[in-house]
């Protein structure tokens, strides 16, 4: 039971990590970037070559996934969506899975469709607590995820690019007005969305240990439903959102079915969307006066 | 007296819709200039591409003598103009006092204090309400906000869109007596209204703006004379 809440929190911890990244270039660029899931997967293959291929030390394999990633995030946006930020939402919507499909096809040629076995980065043992075994890696994945959620509150709340950042995600004219490069400040959004999602790469791909093209797209989409499901655009909620969904899948799987997980998954989100439209932190849209 | 801001045979589309057309104006420094105008004349279109928020397909605007054609609108107001748009336009989620600081982007954040404590000093109310989302201001109270926020710049052009747009007499009144303040402490000032009557009672000079051109020109008491501009926009 607890082993099952711990594990719960673990995998919530990464899709709440993922969906921080969703949000985040939602609330500032009204799009829903749907390659998201697939620089997961680059981050997993770049801390996948550089200890398997190169055998640097782990630290260092994360932190070259987490910079690789941050830049790919940047060039995706300067090349795929920036050319489109007066087109309709629909195309920006189309680009972005065309995005999605791209990096999967280029990890495809790159490492083939094999799985690659991914290398324990985290090597420490596992806790006994109670007479459960608690392993090292469910207690980093949630401690990151605590740590990168105290940072990034932090940050939007109390530094002059954060609070700029909010500015622009409300009102982009009214933000120009005040000299804020807007398309500076989505592409930082961009750049530290993708730095996250490096590394819920690294401690997805640890959890679970097989790496393929398509090992970011199945956690990209709950991490996007996750972020629905807490309110789009809310940082707390693509938190609590990203845990009660691993929480939720987790203990489905247990006690239920491992086949029906995640439709039971999405049947969770459904009843939260009919209850409550915007989500359990979403704010109502603004009203003008 | 040299001029602060120029504008020069401007031209502005919105896709085949031609909003203005080559208008031509200035303001000098230490002015009040107004731009009135009927509802669509093309008032916001002006300050919007002034403000570098849209771009204009012909014609020159100049800023204390440098061009600002083709610099972004963030760049514009590091060189010394504020717009305080139509609508207000505050950032309803943020605090007032950030969004006042949002005001001051621009500028080291040692002067900020200053700054801060000056508008306050000119709108005590949002000293009381420092802490509060913007959004649950009132309409005065976001008004006053808007105004804050393009002070904390320290422009020395404060462009206004409509100020007293929805507010009840009294904070009309207010309003003007502030602009007034602001401009008697140093700030030139263009302002677009609707409410003639108030806009011509304070402005130095004047341009009337009908569907995209500058039909009118001339001093305040001279234009709140015109028997023309009297009979469209004071009510005869
Ligand atoms: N975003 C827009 N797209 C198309 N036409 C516009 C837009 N904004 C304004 N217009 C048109 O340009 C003209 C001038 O508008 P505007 O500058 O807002 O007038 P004013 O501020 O004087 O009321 C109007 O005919 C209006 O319909
Ligand atoms: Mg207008």
């Amino acid at each position: 039971m607890l082993s099952y809440l711990i594990n719960g929190i673990s995998l919530g911890s990464v899709y709440a990590i993922i969906a921080l990244g969703y949000t985040m270039v939602y609330g500032i660029a009204k799009m829903l970037n749907f390659a998201h899931g697939d620089v997961i997967m680059i981050g997993g293959y770049m801390a996948f070559c550089s200890s398997s291929y190169l055998g640097w030390p782990p630290i260092i394999c994360v932190l070259f996934s987490i910079v690789v990633c941050t830049v790919l995030g940047i060039i995706i946006e300067k090349l795929a969506y920036k050319p489109l930020r007066a087109a309709s939402s629909l195309a920006v919507l189309i680009t972005a899975i065309g995005v999605s499909y791209f990096l999967q096809n280029a990890a495809l040629l790159i490492w083939s469709s094999n799985p690659k076995a991914f290398p324990n980065l985290i090597n420490l043992p596992s806790l006994q607590i109670g007479g459960t075994q608690i392993s090292a890696v469910a207690l980093i994945t949630i401690a990151a995820c605590i740590v990168i959620m105290i940072v990034l509150t932090l940050f939007t709340n109390k530094t002059k690019m954060g609070k700029a950042m909010r500015a622009v995600s409300e009102d982009k004219g009214a933000a120009q007005l005040m000299g804020i490069n807007v398309n500076g400040t989505i592409s930082l959004t961009f750049a530290i969305g993708s730095g996250l999602a490096a590394i819920a790469g690294v401690l997805l791909c640890t959890a679970y240990p097989t790496l393929m093209p398509t090992t970011g797209a199945m956690p990209g989409i709950k991490a996007f439903t996750a972020a629905v499901f807490g309110g789009i655009g809310s940082i707390p909620g693509a938190m609590i959102g990203g845990i009660l969904l691993g929480i939720i899948e987790i203990f489905a799987k247990a006690y239920i079915s491992t086949q029906l997980s995640d439709a039971i998954v999405f049947a969770v989100l459904i009843i939260v969307l009919i209850v409550k439209p915007t989500g359990l932190l979403g704010k109502k849209i603004a009203e003008k006066v | 007296m040299s001029s602060i801001l120029s504008v020069t045979d401007l031209n502005v589309h919105y896709g085949s819709i031609h909003a203005l057309k080559g208008i031509t104006f200035e303001v000098k420094e230490g002015e009040i200039v107004t731009l009135i105008g009927a509802n669509g004349a093309g008032k916001s279109t002006t300050l919007n591409t002034i403000s570098g928020l849209l771009k204009p397909t012909s014609g020159k605007v100049e800023l204390l003598g440098e061009s600002l054609m083709g610099c972004p609108a963030h760049k514009i107001v590091e060189k010394g103009m504020a717009l305080c748009p139509e609508g207000r336009r505050v950032f309803s989620q943020l605090s007032v006092r950030e969004n006042l600081e949002m005001g001051a982007y621009t500028r080291p954040s040692s002067e900020i204090e200053d700054s801060l404590s000056m508008v306050y000093e000119q709108f005590p109310r949002l000293k009381e309400r420092s802490k509060q989302t913007a959004g649950t201001l009132s309409g005065g109270e976001q008004q006053m906000l808007a105004m804050g926020r393009a002070l904390m710049s320290k422009p020395s052009l404060m462009m206004l869109d409509e100020p007293s747009m929805g507010l009840a007499p009294i904070l009309v009144e207010q309003i003007f007596d502030i602009i007034k303040s602001l401009n008697k402490a140093g700030t030139t000032i263009l302002l677009v209204e609707q409410n003639a009557q108030m806009a011509l009672s304070i402005a130095n000079r004047a341009y009337v703006l009908e569907t995209g051109k500058i039909v009118i020109s001339g001093t305040g008491e001279e234009l709140l004379c015109d028997e023309a501009v009297r009979k469209a926009y004071l009510g005869g």
